[in-house]
């Protein structure tokens, strides 16, 4: 039987306040703590977390927040898969993932609390504060329904608070449903004690393009939620927090993108809209003009990637962005890019595929995609960002490989990354990120538009608007004077050239880092936002003494030198990657059929070492528990074998 | 967007061009196709207009027509099938600069391109677009297009075609923002240029459709039209294109129009016996999408830092609680006037 805790009678919040003022409840301490706010999507639940992580992370706190979206824009009221709001997982030091379990959810009705529950997302015995308004609601069904799911939550061990949220905010705001959220920003900063001043600044932050009145009562509606949670909940927790010395920036994986775009000083963005991809560009589309920027929505993906090859190819490097079946659509015109050798860069958000697949779900399914894909043989430098600051610096990093070697530079993020928030150290801007004006000199007498280097295969680029650099580029195989040549040499030649950059390219990479001793038992390898939790995992291993250390890749084409002496320093190597693979165990897979997860397929067949993998494709992101019982098993079996 | 190069360089002597400048590799398509009368036009205007081949570019698709750039000593971009426009598109708006035009054929634009020659159309960014029309693929070897007639016997339609013919002046006229439409045939080369002159002084998209023979494939269709010079009717008129007392004394069946007029422009693209060829429509006061994007400041170093700063103050956690957004925002700004 859980603890329920009846509402006391309305009072007065003079009263209330002073009340709270006089007791000063003692505070539980916490190492971290997972928060869920969750409601019907339009009730605010996602504007409340976003609010709380800022204020925990200004507290000095680490924080990684994810929001929970559902695939309607307007899902039924009261729904089970209509839940929409915000995770945020807080920590003393540095957080990196979203966590495993909910520690503490705050549901605005129960059936969306429902959709939570089933999808196993709450620790057993989690502290749930649930709107009480449903049971005594007018339509019996209701309130049935809401007396049903409250049994069965106490009787199932959950500690269920009921709380009068819609009595409370009724006499500070015309219509409570709208006023919730901020209540419950109130309560959440006195359980979990966070400095007030914080949050009445964050809610001025957050509202400062609304009306004076509008502020005023979601500063009411704070202070009224602080109040009654003092007063009336019998738990509060207090999160030790370092200050940052230095300024931080919280946003999500999207917002960094697009600040990744204004930093690198690309000047055009031609999208065509695609969830998970499009709030890189409703962001970018507000700022880009600002610095001399334009983001185009063109009439469709294809022709947002050719709008931005022909940009990048008159001499501005521009940039696209999308998702999984906008790559899918852009293949032909990158394989033209690659062909005329046109800097590009091209960021794929990936969610769940095939096909229409799962859009507002992460998945890391378009690796082999990005590689290999359009036809013939189209090489392209491929990065994934793997943290928040990572989408900020890939983007500067893709858009100078892009323009070095005449590249196709693809960055591949994640629907996890794009909506998720963590703070990293505010950049600081470089003036080298910019690429110089356009080179409108003459060409020099003899100089040819493909005048490879024989080492490199790096080719100086002529611009439209350079005299005597007239030429004409072709998408057919061509030769040095990019004159149309089906001749057995210069197909091959040109070929061979265009597959040597990125040869060159791998010379100047480094080796990635090891998370760990650089030996040992076990060396996981992953790629993009897995990282957070594959560090957690090893990290809690390792401090229970396994030998078990990790490597995360930026680079997945080429490949950073360093990875096959790396790998031959363990016993074992696997990937952790949320793309498909074979179960070895289902009865019709065995060694000559399985087919391997993504990175670990690239990574046998370049380096001949045997490793093996580990995946999950459930477009949720992959929690860190889950990655430790999976490496305690291969580390057990490992050690019986 | 930066300061285009144009307004900030002088021409600091006269050039004078032949035809040789911007006659690049010997055309391979076939003797009599009307892809050559088209050449020849455009380097006609080239020379006689007198610009500089590094400022030009020719973008094409996949397809006979496509080849043209090839044919050009100018910049060109031959690229992928039915894709042309957004590239040409990319290129307008990052370069207003250069003079940008699209070679392509029916299939290119009507067929696999339709999507973007219709945004193409709302877009108006100041090209020009001739839409090499003979009615045939003649690269792939003699199937159906769009504009075949219908029962054409091909190799997809071997018991003919079963659509009736797509007329690419109608659906141009019918689209917002049409600025220019045009209509010349490859055996009046003087009608030829005259129309692709006038689209390249429009400032706009200019939609030129050369009705053109194929004679691998279609070499019959045209006859009729060919045979008998009242089948084609010259649009004239002062703000149209004047045409000369020879052809006019061969081609008699001519009538005033006047460009301005979308509604008679629509009824007379709607006919083919008579065949109309002049202006059909055009209208100056368009605004092109690359004027509407242009921004107004000069894109400096200092101002893409001032921009970034101001944007990261927005999400900046600071160490100090009490230093406000924009005191940060502030500090940016004087960075930025260093």
């Amino acid at each position: 039987m859980g603890e329920t805790l009846t509402a006391a009678r309305p009072e007065g919040a003079a009263m209330r306040a002073a009340r709270a003022e006089a007791t000063v409840k003692p505070a539980t301490e916490l190492r971290e703590c997972v928060v869920e706010i969750i409601s019907d999507s339009g009730e605010g639940a996602q504007r409340c977390g976003q609010s709380f992580g800022s204020i925990a992370a200004r507290m000095g706190n680490g924080i990684w927040t994810v929001e929970i979206i559902p695939a309607e824009i307007q899902p039924p009221a009261r729904s089970i898969a209509g839940a929409s709001g915000n995770r945020i997982r807080i920590g003393s030091g540095q957080v990196k993932n979203g966590g495993d379990g909910v520690d503490v959810a705050v549901a605005f009705n129960e059936q969306v609390l429902l959709g939570r529950v089933h999808a196993g997302e709450l620790k057993p015995g989690c502290k749930i504060l649930l709107e009480s308004m449903w049971r005594t609601h007018s339509d019996p069904e209701i309130a049935a329904a809401y007396t049903a799911t409250y049994d069965k939550l106490v009787a199932d061990g959950y500690k269920v608070y009921e709380i009068p949220l819609e009595r409370e905010c009724k006499p500070l705001v015309a219509d409570p449903r709208r006023g919730k959220n901020m209540f419950v920003l109130g309560m959440l900063c006195s359980i979990f004690s966070l400095d007030l001043k914080l949050a009445r600044e964050q809610v001025r932050l957050t509202f400062r393009k609304k009306a004076d009145n509008v502020v005023k009562a979601n500063l009411a509606l704070l202070e009224a939620g602080a109040s009654w949670a003092e007063a009336s909940l019998d738990f509060k927790y207090r999160i030790p927090a370092v200050r940052a010395k230095e300024p931080q920036i919280v946003v999500n994986g999207n917002t960094a993108l697009a600040l990744g775009v204004l930093a690198s000083g690309m000047e055009i963005c031609a999208m065509y809209p695609i969830t998970p991809a499009t709030s890189a560009s409703h962001y970018l589309s507000e700022v880009f003009e600002r610095v001399g920027g334009i983001v185009h929505q063109a009439e469709d993906e294809i022709a947002a990637c050719a709008f931005a090859v022909g940009a990048s190819y008159a001499g501005r490097c521009a940039v696209t962005v999308t998702s999984g079946p906008g790559y899918s659509l852009k293949q032909e015109v990158i394989g033209l890019a690659v062909m005329c050798e046109i800097p590009l860069v091209v960021v794929n958000v990936q969610r769940g595929g095939p096909s229409t697949g799962q859009p507002t779900k992460g998945e890391q399914g378009d690796l082999l995609a990005a590689m290999f894909g359009s036809h013939g043989d189209a090489p392209k430098v491929v990065m994934a960002a793997s943290t928040i600051e990572d989408c900020f610096y890939s983007i500067i990093t893709a858009r100078k490989i892009a323009e070095t070697f005449n590249m196709v530079v693809v960055v591949l993020s994640d629907s996890n990354l794009a909506t998720s928030q963590q703070p990293f150290p505010r950049p600081a801007f470089n003036e080298a990120w910019l690429a110089p004006p356009i080179d409108q000199s003459p060409i020099p007498a003899g100089a040819k538009p493909y005048d490879w280097d024989p080492v490199t295969g790096i080719a100086r680029r002529f611009i439209p608007g350079q005299p005597n650099g007239m030429h004409t580029l072709t998408g057919l195989a061509h030769d040095r004077e990019s004159h149309v040549a089906y001749d057995p040499y210069n197909n091959q030649e040109a070929i061979r050239h265009r597959s040597l950059k990125l040869a060159a390219l791998q010379k100047t990479l480094k080796p990635p880092p090891i998370f760990g001793d650089p030996e040992g038992d076990l060396l996981v390898i992953g790629w993009g936002s897995t990282r957070g939790a594959i560090e957690e995992a090893v990290e809690k291993l390792r401090g229970e003494g396994k030998k078990v250390s990790s490597m995360h890749l930026r680079f997945l084409q080429p490949m950073a030198p360093g990875i096959d002496a790396a790998m031959r320093r363990f016993r074992r190597v696997m990937t952790i990657e949320s793309n498909w693979a074979d179960h070895a165990e289902d009865r019709l897979i065995d060694a000559t059929n399985r087919r391997f997860s993504a990175l670990a397929m690239l990574l046998r067949a370049r380096y001949l070492v045997d490793v093996d993998c580990w995946s999950e494709v459930t477009g949720q992101p992959i929690k860190p528990g889950t990655v430790y019982d999976v490496l305690s098993r291969r580390l057990a079996a490992q050690a019986g074998g | 967007m930066a300061m285009p190069t144009k307004e900030c360089m002088l021409r600091m002597y006269e050039e004078d061009h032949h035809l040789e400048d911007y006659q690049g590799s010997i055309p391979r398509w076939c003797n009599g196709c009307g892809d050559n009368a088209i050449l020849a036009a455009v380097q006609r205007l080239c020379r006689d207009e007198n610009l500089r081949p590094e400022k030009m570019v020719f973008v094409s698709g996949i397809g006979c027509a496509s080849r043209f750039p090839h044919y050009m000593k100018t910049y060109g971009f031959h690229g992928v099938h039915g894709r042309a426009l957004p590239i040409a598109e990319g290129i307008k708006l990052s370069r207003p600069d250069l003079h940008v035009f699209v070679n392509t054929g029916d299939g290119d634009c009507c067929s696999i391109g339709a999507a973007h020659w219709i945004h193409a159309i709302r877009y108006n960014m100041n090209m020009t677009m001739v839409l090499h029309d003979n009615h045939v693929y003649g690269l792939t070897k003699m199937q159906v297009s769009p504009t075949s007639p219908k029962g054409l016997r091909s190799n997809t339609t071997p018991r003919g075609a079963y659509l009736e013919a797509l007329n690419p002046l109608t659906v141009t006229l019918g689209v917002q923002n049409v600025s220019f439409v045009a209509q010349a045939v490859d055996w009046i080369p003087e009608a030829v240029y005259a129309v692709i002159s006038a689209a390249f002084h429009h400032k706009g998209f200019s939609f030129v459709r050369i009705i053109q023979r194929c004679p691998e494939f279609l070499p019959k269709l045209w006859e009729p039209w060919l045979h008998d010079p009242d089948k084609t009717l010259l649009l004239t008129h002062e703000n149209g294109v004047q045409y000369s007392a020879s052809l006019t004394k061969v081609y008699k069946n001519g009538r005033r129009h006047d460009p301005s007029d979308i509604h008679r422009a629509r009824e007379i693209a709607s006919t083919i016996d008579p065949l109309p060829v002049g202006i059909l429509y055009r209208n100056a006061g368009v605004p092109c999408y690359e004027d509407l994007r242009e921004g107004a400041e000069l894109r400096t170093a200092a101002m893409i830092r001032a921009g970034l700063e101001a944007e990261l103050d927005k999400f900046t956690v600071w160490p100090d609680s009490t230093e406000q957004p924009s005191a940060g925002a502030a500090r940016a700004a004087a960075r930025a006037t260093e």
